[in-house]
């Protein structure tokens, strides 16, 4: 390996910024049940965070506590604790850091995070989900509203899904007023709509700037700070605010030819979740060897911006259910993956493509054998396939992690040597 | 042909690949199609109204080897995706024409996905089955995803379901699981007279045969069964929770009873007796086939009932049953029986019902330990 890269010493304001409007919601969470706000529990997967916002129920995200556990190391008693009561080592850990947070007191009335007023599974892909929400409407008694989302397996959302969503979403709204007491009004909810989009779009551009070379920031491991409030928060103008300033911190990046390591040497594509429990180690093998991420698929859980789908307050129903349905990774077929990903390949010009393959989520990792020969074989993309986990820390094997990156990116690097000389 | 000579002819039928037997019956029905059902609910009755044989696909059990599919799908998938997509790597399924998946766990949406593209000459298709049980849209949502798959069935054989047809595939569906309904019944009376093995046979054989033909048999096996002598041994009642897809090998059935159990009720084969009573006979009949999926499908963990708690149709059915306990038995890394197993159990220990848990894979071979479990379980009931 010639001279080594390293990551620049610059923690940029998107960073800093994404940590004060996170611990400001948890804040607000904290104080939900001294407050008598409700709450309502909700999934990060095409979630339809603006009805609730605009229903005066605060949203939480149980993901979300799982993945904080996870960067702070504190998931795998979690995990322990929840095995202890019954559940399997091959079920998926987030379900069972969060079951275990629970028993360990963690969570429930007067604790540090409150239960659930509602719980509301907006049931979009991931049919993980629908257990989650089961069990934690067990735990809590909280009423469980199953908002389903018919799985995209036509060329367009048909008009019977669409339907189908719509007048759930109206039942969802009847509940909520019944829970905060307060009549729903469509105006606002357009406005909140208004700022959404204003999100999406600040989203979508920092994702279309990291096309330049180098790219202003890795579009796999920098994106956990666009993800919260892009995920979490949107809808508040401070969501709106956030992208905005990203935005133009990134364009002084581009013009100043800076990126997030001191050198950007391959540019890649990562599939799948990080490995929570290792992020900071994970992130070292790459950046040992200049490898940024320039798309990611991870980052689109939530929604996919970047194609330039935005909700609309003129169709405020119609658009959330759309976007559920549709414009987001989880709800699409890992055929449609594939795609999305090649475009990635092709369009954000990669050099290879990283599958991070994780035991705990079949939703992605299922089949990725199968993506793995489609992008080899049918494309000729390099593409390296490494096993983790996102939440168990016992599935993280570094020394062997760092064999099979190495490798790859030995082979990389030959094969770009030999294409120049 | 007598009882016996029934059960002879379903074990032979469930012994022959998949694609042989869809070949078979097209052999005698020119211009006929076959189309699979992979676990755990399809709507057999669509695919009959079109005049085409409905199948189960029930993945490779121990007899393939796996040779393609283990590099597609990781060590942590369970059993039955592998072996399902191995079987159209080796051909197995050449004949049947068409498959069908829907949403029962993440593993079966990708696998999916997976066939149409590596085996793009058969007709896929993925239907997303309702998880909210209550709203007001959900039964107009499945008449027109029902009607979808009928559409796609009209263009991809010209094959079309007409309203009269799929009316009187419905009433032959419901005399079929009435029978089914009722074999079960005389499981719980009198379970000396059939076997487990022989039952699940019996089961298994209607996923592979016309359902009128299925109809007739159990119409034999009704008549006859009842009449048989055997005496009730002194075992444990169980009912067998969790195999509902990914289907236990026959010897770990056998060592079942052979340690000491009559299994009086179970979920294998769910999806072919999905129904708790009759489809209802008047109205349109895709609504009348979407309003019995949402209002009397049986409990299964994958689909969601909010008017019931995970546990109470499981509880139901052991009172039902008259059964002592119940055995878990959850393919290994299947999500939704894991999953479901922790909330049942609590359940079962609330009700003060005893349980056991015995994990499998589709091609295990040796129960001995699994035996020795099970004994060891019945013995501490039976003499305590
Ligand atoms: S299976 Fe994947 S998407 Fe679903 S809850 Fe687990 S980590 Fe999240
Ligand atoms: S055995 Fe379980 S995990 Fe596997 S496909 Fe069936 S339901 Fe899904």
């Amino acid at each position: 390996m010639a001279t080594p890269v390293t990551e620049r010493q610059y923690q940029g304001r998107v960073h800093e910024r994404s940590r004060q409007l996170m611990s400001a919601w948890m804040g607000q969470l904290a104080r939900a049940e001294a407050e008598g706000v409700p709450t309502g529990a909700l999934m990060i997967s095409g979630n339809c965070v603006e009805l609730l916002r605009a229903c005066h129920v605060l949203p939480m995200f149980p993901e979300v506590t799982a993945l904080q556990n996870a960067i702070r190391h504190k998931s795998l008693p979690l995990i322990l604790k929840a095995e202890q009561a019954g559940y399997s080592s091959d079920n998926c850990a987030y379900v069972k850091a969060d079951v275990g947070l629970f028993l360990e007191g963690g969570m429930g009335p007067g604790r540090p995070l409150p239960f659930p007023t509602i719980i509301v599974c907006n049931y979009v892909g991931c049919n993980v989900y629908v257990k989650w929400f089961e069990h934690l409407a067990d735990i809590s008694g909280a009423r469980l509203f199953m908002l389903d989302i018919p799985f995209s397996r036509t060329a367009e959302p048909t008009p019977a899904d669409v339907r189908y969503v719509v007048a759930q979403l109206q039942e969802l709204i009847a509940l909520c007023e019944s829970v905060s007491g307060r009549k729903f009004d469509i105006d606002e909810l357009r406005e909140i709509l208004g700022h959404a989009a204003r999100a999406e779009e600040g989203y979508a551009r920092c994702k279309h700037l990291a096309k330049s070379r180098p790219a202003p920031f890795d579009a796999y491991f920098d994106s956990i700070n666009m993800m919260g409030p892009i995920n979490v928060l949107r809808g508040t103008p401070e969501a709106a605010d956030f992208f905005d300033e990203a935005v133009a911190e990134f364009e002084e990046m581009v013009a100043q030819g800076l990126g997030p390591l001191t050198e950007e040497r391959f540019r890649t594509v990562i599939e799948g979740p990080p490995p929570y429990p290792y992020y900071k180690n994970f992130r070292n093998l790459f950046t040992r060897w200049g490898a940024v991420a320039v798309q990611s698929t991870y980052s689109t859980v939530g929604g996919i911006w970047e194609w330039g789908f935005r909700h609309d307050p003129d169709r405020p129903l119609e658009s959330i259910a759309e976007q559920m349905l549709r414009q987001n990774l989880t709800n699409r077929s890992i055929t449609a993956r594939y795609e999305q990903i090649r475009r990635y390949v092709e369009e954000w010009e990669a050099d290879a493509l990283v599958i991070h393959s994780i035991k705990s989520c079949r939703l992605f990792s299922a089949g990725q054998g199968d993506m793995r020969d489609y992008f080899t074989r049918e494309l000729g993309v390099p593409t390296l396939l490494v096993e983790s986990d996102l939440e168990d820390p016992r599935y993280y094997a570094e020394a062997q992690l760092k064999n099979r990156i190495d490798a790859f990116f030995e082979a990389l690097e030959h094969k770009k040597f030999v294409a120049a000389h | 042909m007598t009882a016996d000579e029934i059960l002879d002819h379903c074990r032979d039928l469930i012994a022959r690949p998949l694609g042989a037997v869809a070949e078979g019956w097209k052999a005698a029905h020119p211009g006929g199609r076959a189309v699979a059902a992979y676990p755990v609910w399809a709507p057999a009755e669509l695919i009959h109204a079109a005049g085409m044989l409905p199948l189960g696909l029930f993945g490779g059990g121990a007899s393939v080897e796996l040779t393609h599919a283990d590099a597609r799908f990781q060590s942590f998938v369970c059993s039955v995706a592998k072996s399902t997509l191995e079987l159209g790597f080796q051909g197995v399924v050449r004949g049947v024409d068409g498959f069908v998946f829907s949403n029962i766990c993440d593993v079966a949406r990708n696998l999916a996905s997976i066939y149409k593209r590596n085996f793009p000459a058969a007709f896929v298709e993925y239907l997303h089955l309702p998880q909210n049980s209550t709203s007001r849209a959900v039964v107009g949502y499945l008449a027109s995803e029902l009607r979808r798959l009928a559409d796609g069935f009209a263009g991809a054989f010209g094959l079309p379901v007409t309203e009269p047809a799929l009316a009187k595939a419905i009433d032959t569906y419901n005399a079929l699981r009435a029978r089914l309904r009722a074999l079960y019944a005389l499981r719980i009376a009198a379970p000396q007279k059939l076997s487990t093995v022989q039952l699940y046979t019996v089961l298994r054989a209607a996923t592979l045969a016309p359902p009128e033909e299925s109809t007739a048999w159990l119409d034999v096996l009704l008549a006859e069964l009842p009449r048989r002598e055997g005496r009730r041994q002194d075992r444990l009642r169980v009912v067998v929770e969790g195999a509902f897809c990914e289907q236990p090998p026959l010897g770990l059935l056998e060592v079942l009873e052979e340690a000491g159990c009559y299994v009086v009720e179970d979920d294998l084969v769910l999806g072919w007796r999905w129904f708790t009573g009759d489809v209802a006979a008047d109205g349109d009949p895709w609504e009348r086939l979407a309003a019995a999926y949402v209002d009397q499908a049986v409990p299964s963990s994958t689909r969601h009932e909010s008017r019931q708690h995970r546990s109470e149709g499981l509880i139901e059915k052991v009172r039902r049953a008259r059964a002592d306990a119940v055995i878990f038995m959850p393919a290994k890394f299947c999500e939704p029986a894991l999953f479901d197993y922790v909330l049942m159990k609590q359940g079962l220990e609330r009700a003060g019902i005893p349980h056991m848990i015995v994990e499998f894979e589709e091609k295990m071979w040796t129960f001995e330990r699994t035996r020795n479990e099970i004994e060891t379980f019945v013995e501490s009931m039976l003499f305590d």
